[in-house]
């Protein structure tokens, strides 16, 4: 993927998603959460944590972090690392809204297996 | 030989720009100026002020017809122009044609107007002119004029606070979560609404409007909630966007204002543009800062002279009297910013700093604005800050020493403040105590009874002894309750009721949260403490909560979710067999399982068949048994007097009585009892959070059981004689751990910190047992409903938004 031509996909209106809440995307290789924080900045995380599987997308949200809700790993969402004494990593593509609407970066329909 | 410039618009934008031009080169153009409304060029900004009454119109005119005699233009105010003949290169006007040399499109913006019913209704106004602003203050000065503001963004609240000065009764509407959300963040938003509220204006956020309603002229706001606030005036501040017809007519290239170049040409070399109708780079602009550069530079362009447009960092500051505050530059979170907080609750000051790497690139204030320009001169500069950052926030005046003090909030409490709500004690009585030299805990207990009941405001009266002792004083060790503040769970708890605080941000503000969106841990025990202590006010917030309690179904390890139906009292019938056998074959439940209350178990249903399959059961008369919830569970039982040879009393129609009378609520953890119809106890009531054992003469309750990582039998609460008396004793009991436990504590936690005696002494008055009852009731009334039912509505809400499975990969 050459980053100078990166390609976007729009997925919906910025409204569709509940502020600190996310909506699943769902794509060939899984699901893809894509997250909105209190201050409208979007983010798009593989909706598995690597601890136990954990849906991400059910976490809770607060300031540019999300919990996984089945055990309470924290991670950052603008790099997908861990926060704390908990080590991992989830992918993370790139996501941004114009004009109202999402948009999602095509990386992600060639992401690698996760 | 002259040449002929036509300018449309007679705004501050081309005011600016004529006078730099005229300036320059006196003799180089003749100016001939269009204005649609019937005046020059006045400071637009200064309209609130006019509003308030704090100014008079004159006052604010920059340009009178004295300025322009002198300068020889041509003023064709009051009239407007219809069309831009660019092949004979001529302004039709209303009044005649005018031809052009260079032409400048000045047409600034037009307010949005959204489309509800009644919009055109006499008294819906907008925001932008002298006209609407008269229109304003006529209505304002009237006795008892009602105004509806629709917008709570700068301009609206200009409108709001111009309009209350002038003595009418305002209201604001305003759909986002808090005020000005595009300049400020929540914590600054809530001191804002606060303070508008304090003047009397009345602020409702997450309103949509529905409906202006009016016979011949506007009477009434009607909101998607239901709500109506009357008004004699409507005002709909909601944004603007430019105003480009003229240019489109023209077939000049317009994105969503006219587009132009660093020179401000647009798409004809002829025609330029400038202010709020110019769209350069992909950016329109409302602040007058950016358009006066641009008047700048289209003066030297006219003039033949290089310039180009570079737009720069711009600061808002809303011009209410009395609320001061500054936002400037970017303030969202983002990959590499770091925020500093400053709160200061005593004074109602917030500053937020957002740093980039070595550099400030935001900041939002509130209160205390007076370091607002040396921030915002460190933000366009680039500033390098590595060197002032431990500093930086308290502004370029400090002088070392002084750090935020977690005792803020105590400190700022009036005397009056109620301390202990168990004595009645306040803040007040406390210090006295410790000035008469009271100087341990034991002797302000002993001496004014504060915290000598239940004990949760322990950390409370030992922080108004610290404050009052200064350093002499030391507190015992009492966890804060995360990393998010430093007060503990009980100090948060009485603060909410002492401060009246009635948000989460209005909490995290006062306070002195030191996050800006607290964690996982903290905002759903906010979100319980404040649905609790406020029924009535609150909304509880979605989005703070658990995913079990937020889905209304237990989250189970590969992400699908369990699905338990109530079973009043444990008793179901054929027909809700039959519904719950269909429903798990119709979704292919993998698992059916009893549960230990008394009920059935669908597990491993998939998130996006959840409306329907509640759908399905509600069809079947079923609701949720929030198997899942901090709140009531189940209320298990025997088969009692009806059907059992030894049972005492009908124990499984009160359970059914019990369940109907708890389901629903919230509590600080999960709550389950059991009703057993003799002392033989087949329902296991004696290690339940709440148990009943009946006997012949009546009724034996007890409480603060355990079963599970601990295992307690329950102690004996009171004894009663009928079931009536059962149903208020159990409501009041709950009533009285919702309002005093902290958070995730099981009921028998919290009676080993209050003391079961303490628990008993409140049951016992028959008068505050009757008080806790009808406050019980009073949230029963707001909480009791079937969450399926609310949420099986919108069941588009649960499947993915996008499905890109068929998307190829390039």
């Amino acid at each position: 993927m050459n980053m100078m031509t990166e390609n976007w996909i729009d997925i919906g209106a910025l409204d569709d998603i509940p502020r600190q809440g996310a909506r699943l995307v769902k794509t060939a290789r899984g699901c893809v959460a894509v997250f909105r924080a209190a201050d409208d900045h979007v983010f798009a995380l593989d909706d598995r944590c690597p601890h136990k599987g954990g849906p991400l997308s059910e976490g809770i949200v607060h300031g540019h972090s999300v919990t996984c809700p089945l055990h309470s790993w924290v991670f950052d969402m603008n790099t997908g690392v861990a926060q704390g004494a908990d080590v991992g990593q989830v992918g993370t593509y790139a996501a941004r809204v114009d004009q109202g609407r999402v948009l999602l970066s095509t990386a992600v329909l060639d992401r690698s297996a996760a | 030989m002259k040449q002929n410039l036509v300018v449309i618009g007679a705004g501050m934008a081309s005011g600016r720009m004529l006078e730099n031009l005229l300036d320059a080169a006196p003799d180089a153009f003749n100016v001939t100026l269009f204005n649609g409304e019937p005046r020059g060029n006045y400071n637009r900004l200064m309209l609130s002020p006019v509003l308030s009454g704090e100014k008079t119109y004159a006052e604010i005119i920059t340009h009178d017809d004295a300025w322009y005699a002198e300068r020889g233009v041509n003023c064709r105010f009051g009239e407007h122009v219809t069309k831009i003949d660019r092949e004979r290169k001529v302004v039709v006007g209303k009044n005649g044609e005018v031809p052009y040399d260079k032409l400048v499109i000045a047409t600034g913006s037009a307010p949005f107007i959204i489309p509800v019913a009644g919009k055109e209704l006499p008294g819906v106004v907008t925001y932008r002119d002298l006209e609407d602003t008269n229109a304003m203050i006529d209505v304002s000065i009237k006795p008892g004029a009602n105004a509806v503001v629709i917008g709570g963004g700068l301009l609206g609240l200009e409108a709001a606070a111009g309009m209350q000065m002038r003595g009418a009764k305002v209201t604001v509407i305003h759909i986002a979560g808090h005020l000005m959300e595009r300049q400020l963040d929540p914590a600054a938003g809530y001191l804002l609404q606060k303070a508008l509220q304090d003047r009397g204006i009345t602020i409702h956020c997450k309103g949509a409007t529905k409906a202006i309603l009016g016979k011949d002229r506007v009477e009434a706001v009607l909101l998607e909630d239901g709500t109506v606030y009357p008004a004699d005036l409507v005002c709909m501040a909601v944004g603007i966007r430019p105003e480009i017809r003229i240019a489109t007519d023209a077939h000049l290239e317009v994105g969503r204002g006219v587009v132009v170049n660093d020179q401000m040409q647009t798409s004809d070399p002829d025609i330029f543009a400038l202010g709020e109708c110019v769209e350069h780079n992909k950016q329109v602009f409302g602040l007058v800062a950016p358009l006066y550069d641009q008047a700048k530079v289209l003066a030297a362009t006219l003039r033949a002279e290089p310039a180009a447009f570079r737009p720069v960092q711009t600061a808002t500051k809303l011009k209410v009297t009395g609320c001061d505050l500054f936002s400037a530059g970017d303030f969202a979170e983002g990959p590499g910013r770091e925020d500093i907080v400053l709160r200061d609750p005593a004074r109602g000051q917030y500053k937020r700093l957002i740093i980039e790497g070595d550099k400030l690139i935001g900041a939002v204030m509130y209160g205390d604005t007076a370091d607002g320009s040396w921030f915002f001169g460190l933000i366009k500069d680039g500033t390098d800050i590595t060197d002032m950052r431990e500093t930086l926030i308290f502004g370029p005046s400090f002088a070392g020493g002084a750090k935020a003090d977690p005792m803020a909030a105590v400190a700022a409490l009036p005397p009056e403040a109620e301390i202990c709500g168990c004595n009645g004690v306040c803040k007040g009585k406390i210090v006295d105590a410790v000035l008469g030299g009271a100087n341990t805990l034991d002797l302000v207990r002993a001496q004014t009874k504060a915290s000598a009941s239940c004990g949760t405001c322990t950390g409370l009266v030992e922080q108004v002894m610290a404050v009052t002792l200064g350093g002499d004083f030391v507190a015992n060790a009492n966890p804060p309750m995360c990393k998010c503040t430093d007060h503990t769970h009980e100090d948060v708890r009485r603060l909410i009721k002492a401060k009246g605080l009635k948000s989460i941000p209005a909490v995290m503000q006062e306070l002195g949260w030191k996050t800006v969106g607290g964690c996982a841990s903290c905002r759903p025990a906010l979100n319980y403490y404040l649905l609790a202590d406020w029924p009535l006010d609150y909304t509880d917030d979605r989005q703070s909560r658990f995913v079990n309690e937020r889905n209304h179904g237990n989250i189970q390890k590969d992400g699908t979710y369990s699905v338990v139906p109530r079973m009043w009292g444990g008793v179901t019938t054929p027909a809700e067999l039959r519904a719950i056998a269909d429903a798990a074959d119709k979704y292919a439940v993998p698992m059916v399982k009893v549960t230990g209350g008394q009920r059935i178990d669908l597990l491993g249903v998939k998130k996006e068949d959840l409306p329907a399959i509640w759908s399905d059961l509600n069809d079947a008369g079923m609701v949720s048994g929030h198997a899942y919830s901090k709140g009531l569970r189940t209320v298990k039982t025997c088969v009692g007097s009806e059907f059992c040879r030894f049972g005492t009393q009908d124990s499984t129609g009160l359970g059914i009585k019990l369940e109907k009378l708890l389901w629903g609520s919230w509590t600080p953890a999960k709550v389950k009892l059991a009703v057993s119809g003799c002392p033989r106890n087949c329902a296991e009531a004696t290690c339940k959070d709440i148990g009943i054992v009946c006997v012949d003469s009546g009724y034996e309750i007890s409480v603060a059981g355990a079963a599970g990582m601990d295992v307690k039998e329950t102690e004996f609460l009171c004894k009663v004689a009928t079931e009536a008396e059962v149903e208020e004793v159990v409501a009041a009991f709950v009533q009285l751990y919702r309002e005093n436990s902290r958070y995730l504590h099981r009921i028998y936690k919290w009676v080993a910190k209050v003391g079961l005696e303490w628990c008993k002494e409140q049951i016992a008055d028959l008068e505050n047992r009757r008080a806790l009852y009808d406050r019980f009731m009073l949230s029963q009334s707001v909480y009791q409903v079937d969450p399926w039912a609310e949420l099986a509505a919108d069941a588009r809400k649960w499947a993915p938004m996008a499905d890109l499975t068929l998307e190829a990969a390039e």
